[in-house]
């Protein structure tokens, strides 16, 4: 399981570097940019990632700690 | 001015709530007034940690810096940060948040002197990172001044602006402490994310709709502006080590330590890239849009080109609300304040025998007397660096990429047992000679820096002040003057591009301390052009760039190179070096020297 999220927070670090829409001025709907609208799109897939870690990487070690400052 | 006394009925609402903050304290407790006894619920502290990490750079500079530079700045900053600021905050800031409780920890430099049994080390740390935090303060206050002087139409100077901004900040930081800031940067960040979608609706509808601005964009000479066709590869690769900068900042640091449980960080780590994407999107859109509606501005006019949007686009009423979500984000220097005086009482006043001496209520005394002497120092500060750097330069050069560098010190002490107080030494030493260096370099290379380009005038072109009274806009050069040009340094050799420039058009200017269209490219840079990168996006195979990088030690071919505004290395910003050689001598050093004590071992990494 670990070696899985690390492999996905690698890949969308990885996806951060978008070198195909680097010369694109194509419009994505007709106002957006594709290159821009690309990082729209990877800002939701950041949050995604984050939710995944949150469900599947939390330190359940660290709750230990709220329940005693309860 | 109406607009002005909009703006300035916020800053009275901001400062009631500072007042408000203070009336619902403890005012003899230091944990109180440093951290809020360590009592933020879930959404105070996802809106406060988030306002507080957006600064004038958010909203000004992003816009500036687009309107130059194009929809590139959105992944060169914006979701860079949104993938790698959560996940420090998941990695580095739920653990400090948890030492903290068990330890009475406030600071991250009172975990690092504990972990590494050293107050030496300490100190050098937190008189490092206070250092580096004043730019980012100064940010704020000049934000603050232009922003004021923009909205008013020039009424309120830009003098005047920043003192008000900052006799505001340090009233409320003084009386309310951490939970006044966490509470005023909590409606600073509802207002700043309502503020996007607002400005966003209101500026499409005036200017006629924006797929028809996008399309004539595409269409004219800076049709680069949708694209990152000059944007190096090694650049954007750089600024991906910029957000690391976060958690190291003392404000963020301090920040975590203030949830009541470290649940609250689920929900904001999940949520950050979203609120990003809420005040970027629209910042970074209407900055392109505006170089097509006000073309021609200075780079430093720029930082105000989405005041002077919203003036020129909106009744005056709406854009005083506009420009009070603008003075939102302007005034996140709040934190940065408490954290400076947070870092003097409990790392230095307070370790040094000041709360044996003085009991905690001095200590609270002499946290608020910082605050005080902070906002002066910054203001003074502020005002004599108005025509000499940009905010967005400050930020990033000074203390982003410092934050950033010391990243790889906090991840050790937290997760690598055998990691030094010598490792950390040498990092730290590592960082604070590479800022030297990079400011030497920037000192020495001056002289030969290409000039950047005049901007040509464009037919569509509004000359003089902006409706709503902002400053104006400034004429440029006649449409068709030579563009691109490069300064011919004497006795410097010119790398240079292997054709001609590109039309003259709006050639971006780096603010941000970063090389724009600046990789040596083709056969007339001699040996070492076309170096790392120059074949990645932007490189060959692209439109002609303009040759605006020259070597600074020609024998060296193009390990230093200066740009119009900073000195990159390889072409990549500094950064980038800085990070790779702050973990090396963590590594290399600590495995050299003794390890830590078992009884610190056990403390810190027992189960």
């Amino acid at each position: 399981m670990k070696i899985g999220l690390a492999l996905l927070v690698a890949a969308v670090l990885v996806l951060h570097h978008d070198i195909w829409n680097w010369k694109d001025a194509s419009l994505v709907f007709g106002f957006l940019p594709v290159g821009l609208a690309y990082h729209v799109g990877y800002s939701l897939l950041a949050s995604g990632t984050m939710a995944i870690l949150v469900k599947y990487a939390w330190p359940k070690n660290l709750d230990d700690d709220d329940e005693v400052a309860a | 001015m109406i607009p002005a006394l909009i703006v300035f009925a916020y800053l009275a609402v901001v400062l009631y709530i500072g007042i408000f903050a203070f009336r619902k304290g403890s005012s003899s407790s230091g944990e109180d007034f440093f951290v809020a006894s360590r009592k933020l619920g879930p959404m105070v502290f996802l809106l406060s940690i988030f306002g507080t990490n957006m600064t004038a750079v958010a909203i000004l500079g992003s816009s500036g810096f687009a309107y130059q530079r194009g929809i590139g700045v959105y992944a060169l900053m914006a979701s860079s940060s949104g993938i790698v600021i959560p996940l420090t905050l998941w990695l580095i800031g739920t653990r400090l948040w948890s030492l903290g409780k068990k330890h009475g920890h406030i600071t991250q430099v009172q975990f690092l002197r504990d972990r590494w049994e050293s107050g030496g080390i300490g100190t050098f740390i937190a008189i490092v990172t206070a250092l580096m935090l004043v730019p980012y303060i100064i940010i704020g206050v000049m934000g603050g001044g232009s922003t004021l002087e923009t909205i008013s139409g020039g009424q309120v100077p830009y003098a005047v602006g920043g003192a008000i901004v900052a006799i505001t900040v340090v009233a409320y930081v003084f009386f309310g402490g951490m939970r006044g800031t966490a509470l005023v940067n909590t409606f600073q960040t509802v207002l700043f994310l309502a503020f996007g979608v607002t400005a966003f609706t209101l500026i499409a509808k005036s200017v006629g709709g924006f797929p028809a601005t996008m399309q004539a964009i595409s269409e004219g000479p800076q049709s680069f502006l949708l694209t990152r066709e000059r944007m190096p590869a090694e650049e954007f690769f750089s600024y991906m080590f910029i957000p690391l900068s976060a958690v190291m900042f003392p404000h963020i640091a301090i920040m975590c330590m203030t949830a009541e449980k470290v649940t609250h960080f689920k929900r904001t780590v999940v949520l950050y890239p979203i609120c990003i994407l809420l005040i970027w999107l629209p910042s970074v859109y209407l900055g392109v849009v505006a170089s097509k509606v006000i073309p021609g501005l200075s780079p430093s006019e720029a930082n105000d080109v989405i005041i002077r949007l919203l003036s020129q686009n909106t009744s005056p009423i709406l854009a005083g609300v506009l420009g009070a979500g603008i003075m939102a984000c302007v005034m996140a220097s709040d934190s940065q304040i408490l954290a400076l005086s947070t870092v003097f009482t409990e790392d230095l006043f307070a370790y040094y025998g000041g709360r044996k001496k003085f009991g905690p209520k001095a200590e609270v005394w002499a946290g608020r007397t910082f605050i005080v002497l902070i906002g002066i120092v910054s203001y003074v500060i502020a005002l004599a660096l108005k025509e000499k750097a940009n905010i967005f330069e400050l930020a990033i050069r000074f203390a982003f990429s410092g934050f950033a560098a010391l990243a790889p010190v906090m991840l050790a002490a937290l997760f690598w047992k055998r990691s030094t107080k010598w490792g950390a030494l040498a990092a730290t030493i590592w960082v604070v000679g590479c800022i030297f260096a990079n400011w030497h370099l920037t000192n020495i290379s001056d002289a030969i820096a290409p000039k950047p380009p005049k901007r040509p005038a464009a037919s569509a072109m509004r000359g003089g002040p902006a409706a709503g009274g902002g400053p104006g806009v400034q004429r440029g050069p006649q449409a068709g003057a030579p563009g691109a040009p490069v300064a011919q340094p004497s006795g410097a050799p010119q790398v240079t591009g292997d054709g001609p420039t590109p039309a003259p058009s709006m050639i971006p200017v780096a603010q941000g301390g970063s090389p724009e269209g600046m990789r040596p490219a083709g056969p007339g840079a001699g040996p070492g052009a076309g170096g790392p990168g120059a074949g990645g996006p932007g490189g060959p195979g692209g439109k002609k760039k303009p040759p605006t990088a020259v070597r600074i030690f020609p024998q060296l071919g193009d390990l230093f190179l200066r740009g119009p505004v900073n000195v990159t290395i390889y072409g990549f910003l500094p950064v980038f070096p800085m990070v790779v050689g702050s973990a090396l001598l963590m590594l290399l050093v600590s495995l050299i020297t003794p390890p830590p004590s078992k009884a610190t071992i056990d403390k810190y990494f027992s189960k």
